[in-house]
């Protein structure tokens, strides 16, 4: 909180509350701590511009190299990818790509 | 929407209801009704004092924090979670009346009555005094076993899905029923054993008939005691004394001695009970605390209509409010130093605080606890047992008269108590004792009016020792967390 600090059990009962109300969205963020930037997590999305920074607030630790955005983008990541939907339509997708850094012009073409 | 969207540039911002207080160079507010206790920042406690002082409009107190060097996302948040606290608002409102909460509150604690006789005569007992209210005439003396038993077994039905239960035995003196305690003991423990909860027991004892025998069943039980004492020799006999005149205290303290020695199982407090004479309250405490032995002391005054000899009145009642903040700042510093502190009025308060308590009864009488006298008349709390004061019901004949209860519990509820509606300390206080303002008014759902600025000055003090327990050792107030 900007203007208070809970002290006792219902103080931080009441900043909770305010919070649910009134706090920011932190949706695949980590806490920056009090008065901090909130960075997001892991890899980036285009329709949000200007969060192409790490966690760190830096760009050493954006997905990176291309094959491991690849990858990680419909494997690792729980957010809605910008990658063919790998459970239901295209599971096939990527079969004759073993490795993208050297297959990566294998990678078939999906359309929606 | 953040606070300053919605506005229209007309509105006056207000405060809403708080008490502020400081400890050491911080501010802080205990806000009303919820008990939440904040520390201000630097820009919240600039916003509280601007509306204080100029009940500004938005644009107005946006204006004078932008001049004073906030930024104006920080001036945004700022205000919006001031207001979403309830710390202040723009505009008019108006404070919701508080909800009578839920009927069938199920039941925690019966105090038994299991006597109505008593080996002392002390002068401003309630139950001899003058302000008696019980009526025993054609009641026993001794609560038989079957009305115990009956009381427990009402307990257990009526305390839902409660894991844990308690006993409290009450007199009368106690000890002078205590074949019957032990079997109800015994008989509680066995009848919770098959309904599958805890059942803990505690007494209220004078003392006098403390053996090692007796002493050795409460340990091994794990018995809680509270023994009635008021002081050294000369301060316990003003008025705590035999029928013939004679003190007690000779009497009680080789046998109070042996109890601290022998039972280690429970907590054993002291009860001291203030009036005219007695109301000296460091001496009592250490006399009690190093000479004694007792770990926990806590004080009270008598209840007594005013035009009693042993009625208090209002400048020994400031005397005892400087006595009890001398000792309070004593606890505080041994809690800074992470010390246990005997002196139980202030520990039950910080408890109460830490907890950010919002009461909607003064007390759990009639709503979590209910009392029963030795006939087995269930009332609301054993100070009323056998008046005809609250009554709710006997335990052999139909058990809690729960349409009694729903009514009283309606007619006494905060919302009730019109006196409270503009007073900061009703969270913790909500009205004070049924007792109290019976004997003073004649009405159990009156405020007790005569407490009032001694209440808020109690609250103001443990506040203040509150946080600043919470600047220097937070982690001290851990202990009120657990229970």
């Amino acid at each position: 909180m900007h203007s208070m600090k809970p002290i006792n059990r219902k103080a931080r009962k009441v900043e909770a509350a305010v919070t649910a109300v009134a706090g920011d969205v932190q949706a695949l963020q980590r806490r920056g701590g009090e008065g901090k930037i909130y960075y997001p997590m892991g890899c980036t999305l285009n329709f949000t511009p200007g969060w192409e920074v790490d966690i760190s607030g830096g760009t050493a630790g954006l997905c990176q190299p291309v094959e491991r955005d690849l990858f990680d983008c419909y494997l690792g990541c729980g957010w809605p990818a910008q990658v063919p939907d790998h459970l239901n339509n295209a599971p096939d997708w990527t079969d004759k790509c073993a490795s993208a850094a050297n297959d990566w012009r294998k990678v078939d073409l999906v359309f929606p | 929407m953040s606070a300053t969207e919605v506005l229209t540039p007309t509105a006056q911002y207000r405060l809403r209801e708080f008490h502020s207080f400081g400890a050491l160079d911080a501010r802080f507010v205990y806000l009303v009704p919820s008990g939440a206790i904040f520390a201000l920042n630097k820009i919240g406690g600039d916003i509280i004092d601007q509306i204080g002082q100029a009940g500004p409009t938005s644009e107005e107190l946006v204006e004078f924090l932008l001049h004073r060097g906030y930024q104006p996302g920080e001036i945004d948040a700022a205000l919006t979670e001031l207001e979403h606290s309830e710390v202040i608002i723009c505009g008019d409102f108006t404070p919701a009346k508080p909800e009578v909460p839920v009927k069938r509150f199920p039941l925690q604690r019966i105090v038994l009555n299991i006597t109505n006789q008593c080996n002392l005569a002390c002068t401003y007992c309630y139950e001899y005094s003058p302000d008696k209210i019980s009526k025993t005439e054609g009641k026993p003396k001794y609560m038989p076993a079957s009305i115990a038993e009956a009381s427990i077994n009402m307990l257990i039905k009526e305390s839902g899905d409660r894991p844990a239960i308690h006993v409290t035995f009450f007199g009368g003196e106690t000890l002078l029923n205590f074949p019957m305690l032990r079997s109800s003991v015994e008989y509680a423990k066995r009848k919770c054993s098959e309904a599958g909860k805890q059942v803990e027991f505690s007494l209220t004892t004078n003392a006098t008939l403390l053996t090692e025998h007796v002493v050795d069943f409460l340990a091994e039980h794990k018995v809680g005691i509270t023994v009635s004492i008021d002081g050294d020799r000369q301060l316990n006999d003003n008025m705590r004394v035999f029928s013939d005149g004679r003190g007690s205290y000779d009497v009680i303290l080789p046998r109070i001695k042996m109890l601290l020695e022998r039972h280690k199982t429970n907590s054993i407090g002291a009860r001291v009970t203030l009036s005219s004479g007695v109301h000296h309250v460091r001496r009592i405490y250490e006399h009690l605390t190093r000479e004694v032995g007792f770990a926990a002391v806590g004080f009270s005054p008598a209840t007594a209509n005013p035009n009693r000899l042993y009625s208090i009145g209002e400048v020994r009642m400031g005397n005892i409010l400087d006595g009890f903040e001398d000792l309070a700042w004593e606890y505080r510093d041994w809690a800074v130093a992470g010390r246990h502190h005997g002196f139980t009025n202030v520990n039950d308060t910080l408890k109460e605080l830490h907890s950010g308590i919002s009461k909607a009864y003064p007390c759990g009488a009639g709503l979590g606890l209910l009392g029963v006298g030795t006939a087995g008349d269930i009332n609301l709390c054993h100070r009323f047992v056998d008046s005809d004061v609250g009554q709710m019901g006997h335990v052999q004949k139909g058990g809690v008269n729960h349409q009694a209860r729903d009514q009283f519990l309606n007619t006494h509820h905060i919302g009730a108590r019109y006196d409270c509606h503009t007073c900061w300390a009703r969270p913790v206080c909500a009205g004070g004792c049924y007792h109290e303002a019976f004997v003073h008014y004649g009405n159990t759902s009156a405020a007790t009016l005569h407490y009032c600025d001694w209440i808020r000055g109690w609250n103001d003090l443990c506040l203040r020792i509150y946080g600043e327990i919470s600047l220097r050792n937070p982690s001290f107030l851990d202990r009120f967390t657990d229970n």
